[in-house]
């Protein structure tokens, strides 16, 4: 089971990776998550769906090299398996369920940063699919970081790529493509924002400025998933909402981001202290 | 004559060192204590400790059996009712069932049943015991939604029938609240747990765990693509409370069930895990039921001073006394009729104290506890980095939600008869998805229950 059937760098510190998990696969929406736990010594790490086939029985996740864990992830090889594939967690995104009617009134505006990018493509993907309008913006720090490009032109009706150093594409970052995107006449009725918590905070007031609605993807802390831990709430609204089971979609105008950029780091002492501590395992030689 | 020996005193752990460690409280008789506490049954012709049972267990059939020495014939006997004798023997509060009806009780001690069901199970256990007599298949399947004490105990009971049983699972562990709620120091995983679990799966029991029932799959998914003619809902009540106080999203405010989860299921006491856990020198658990006591223990062996911060007085306590007196013995500071107002943050958005009031006991309520009121003006802070609401918890509304037909009422619990037939036919329910948070006893019982009434259903 979880048997990883393909990997590829796609830059050296972000890994996609075809995962065997057949239920899951059939049951995934985009705008859904799922949870990987490399081994019995592993935490158990959210991590985005960026693609699912249900006839392959597979998922593609993509994971960056941040701690410990993940670079636990990335260190596997097709052939070998995961411990645990979960998922698929969260609430598929607010359009799969959308009446038809008002589908067909709407203009998505989706916006990606980093890593981010990888959960935008099944949404681009859906939207292109029910011939719904759909725009994308991938922005990132330089050319090389740049991910899922190819695939996203195929997924949408106009790509734009910005790169904060003007690399490639549109020199600025996301925030100024989609500016620079609307006053060029482009209309939109909806945004959604996919990225560091940092970057949907910006977009969002970005979105507000320019009267486009947003909805960002949150990606909090979390142990089980399934609305059992609590450690993954978040103020939306002034309410307090659980992302794993009540999102991970809000309504960007009403997030509390700077609790939601504190909450995230609540264990970072106690992981800077497991990283230094930590036996990298590639070349584990399994 | 028998009923003259006084009750024998379990061996258990010092309480200064297992403070700093997570190995078991509690040691259990040896062979010769056992026989000796069992040879104080009486055998009553009218047994009130098996009524106070939920699962009915045949209690002086088995002290019997262990009086005269005949430890595997103990063990057949509470195989026939139990399938998770070891745990039991551990968690149940016994000294308001089984115990608390024993007649040697109403002068004196009651038998430790407890302790006895313990000792059968792990000698049994390190003995090598044969598995259970499984009647020929039937090859009608059945699905059992959750791997916690309701839903082991259906699916071995429908397993013994000849059921093709398989439990669902979302963590990647099976046991439920056993698994991920109740500390090592309490049940341990591998040596107890886990092997409950096997003989589970030995009466041809398949887990399939990952799988999250509403997620993953649905009811209507099992039921009509893949074959299963029932279902059993056991899923337990898993989602945490919190006070809705100001300040409660601080970083270093905890649920006791991520405390608890990330301790239990993820080993993060275990410094060869990578999971990470944020105790800090001291921890306030505000709550005062088996939970609060659990995550306060728990707290305590990673190294803080705890506090448990209560807002009714010790009497009122809803944990079994066994684990307040573990509990204070180990150290645990007990701040009673004492209310939490406001959690306070530093400037870096990190707990820096709990501001609290004062409680007194007013006039007793409908239930006959006297309810607290708070004492004006008595406001305080209790200066603390760590806070563990352990406030109870409610069912998962991830199932009802996603099936159709299926209803709850007003406090999330799915509504079930006493049979445990839920309002849509051929899906069953019990343990604290349908009660609410209770104990693991009640929901075996209930998961029996229901085994019985899919096989009515199914016949």
């Amino acid at each position: 089971m979880y048997q990883i059937l393909s990997k590829e760098m796609l830059t050296p510190t972000i890994c996609r990776m075809e995962v065997e998990a057949p239920r899951l696969a059939a049951a995934a929406k985009p705008g859904q998550f799922l949870i990987v736990r490399a081994d019995e010594k592993g935490e158990r790490i959210p991590l985005t769906i960026s693609d699912f086939d249900a006839k392959r029985g597979t998922v593609t996740i993509v994971t960056q090299k941040i701690g410990a864990s993940s670079s636990d992830i990335i260190a596997y090889e097709p052939g070998e398996a995961f411990a645990d594939v979960v998922g698929p967690l969260g609430l598929p995104s607010e359009f799969v369920t959308m009446a038809p009617e008002k589908l067909a009134q709407q203009r998505y505006i989706l916006i990606a940063g980093g890593v981010g990018t990888a959960p935008v493509y099944p949404q681009a993907k859906w939207l292109k699919e029910h011939g719904v309008p759909v725009d994308v913006i991938i922005g990132a720090k330089t050319k090389d970081l740049l991910i899922y490009v190819e695939e996203m032109s195929g997924a949408c009706d106009n790509l734009f790529i910005c790169t904060d150093d003007g690399s490639e594409g549109f020199h600025g970052m996301g925030t100024n493509m989609l500016e620079h995107v609307v006053s060029e006449g482009h209309k939109y009725t909806q945004a959604v924002i996919i990225g560091p918590m940092i970057m949907m905070k910006f977009t969002t007031l970005t979105c507000k400025k320019l009267g486009i609605p947003a909805i960002v993807s949150l990606n909090s802390l979390m142990v089980d998933g399934t609305g059992m831990c609590g450690a993954c709430r978040v103020s939306v609204g002034g309410k307090t909402r659980f992302a794993c089971v009540e999102g991970p979609e809000f309504d960007g105008y009403e997030v509390d981001f700077d609790e939601a950029m504190r909450r995230q780091g609540q264990y970072k002492a106690e992981e800077a202290e497991a990283n230094e501590k930590h036996v990298c395992k590639i070349g584990r030689g399994k | 004559m028998a009923n003259r020996i006084p009750r024998v005193p379990v061996r258990e752990q010092d309480p200064k060192v297992r403070a700093t460690n997570f190995d078991e409280v509690c040691y259990g008789y040896n062979k010769e204590e056992a026989l000796l506490e069992a040879s104080r049954c009486l055998n009553c012709k009218n047994p009130r400790c098996m009524t106070a049972c939920p699962v009915g267990l045949q209690i002086p059939r088995f002290i019997a059996e262990l009086a005269q020495g005949n430890i595997s014939g103990a063990a057949a006997v509470i195989a026939e009712d139990s399938s998770l004798p070891a745990v039991c023997g551990r968690v149940c509060p016994q000294e308001t069932q089984c115990e608390g009806s024993c007649v040697l009780g109403v002068k004196g001690e009651p038998v430790a049943i407890g302790k006895l069901e313990r000792f059968v199970a792990d000698y049994s256990r390190e003995q090598g015991a044969q598995a259970a007599k499984v009647a020929p298949a039937n090859g009608k399947k059945v699905a059992v939604i959750g791997s916690g004490p309701a839903g082991l105990a259906c699916a071995s009971d429908l397993a013994k029938w000849g059921y093709d049983v398989t439990i669902f699972e979302a963590l990647h562990k099976a046991g439920g609240v056993l698994e991920y709620g109740i500390p090592e120091f309490r049940l341990p995983k591998d040596k107890v747990l886990k092997h409950e679990i096997e003989a589970v799966r030995a009466l041809g029991v398949k887990i399939e765990t990952n799988v999250i029932a509403g997620r993953t799959v649905t009811i209507d998914s099992l039921m009509d693509q893949e074959g299963f003619k029932a279902v059993f809902i056991g899923t337990g009540a898993g989602l945490p409370k919190f006070m809705g106080i100001p300040g409660e999203n601080y970083n270093g405010v905890f649920s006791a069930n991520e405390f608890l989860t990330r301790n239990n299921l993820m080993k993060a006491w275990r410094e060869d895990y990578l999971t990470p856990i944020h105790a800090g020198k001291k921890v306030c658990v505000v709550g005062g039921g088996n939970v609060a006591m659990d995550a306060a223990r728990t707290a305590l062996r990673l190294g803080a001073e705890v506090h448990i911060v209560y807002r009714r007085t010790e009497a009122e306590l809803p944990a079994r006394k066994e684990e307040v007196h573990h509990a204070i013995e180990e150290g645990i500071i007990f701040d009673m009729l004492t209310n939490p107002v406001e959690v306070i943050g530093d400037e870096k958005g990190w707990v820096k104290a709990l501001k609290c009031i004062k409680m007194e006991l007013g006039e007793p309520d409908e239930s006959g506890r006297r309810s607290p009121v708070p004492v004006e003006g008595s406001e305080f802070e209790i200066p603390t980095e760590t806070v563990i609401m352990a406030l109870g918890t409610s069912p998962n509304p991830l199932i009802s939600k996603t099936t159709q037909g299926l209803e709850t009422n007003r406090r999330g619990c799915l509504v079930a008869t006493e049979e445990g037939a839920t309002t849509r036919p051929g899906v069953f329910a019990g343990g604290d998805a349908v009660t609410g948070a209770a104990t693991v006893i009640l929901a075996m019982g209930a998961g029996r229950t229901a085994a019985k009434a899919i096989d009515a259903y199914l016949k």
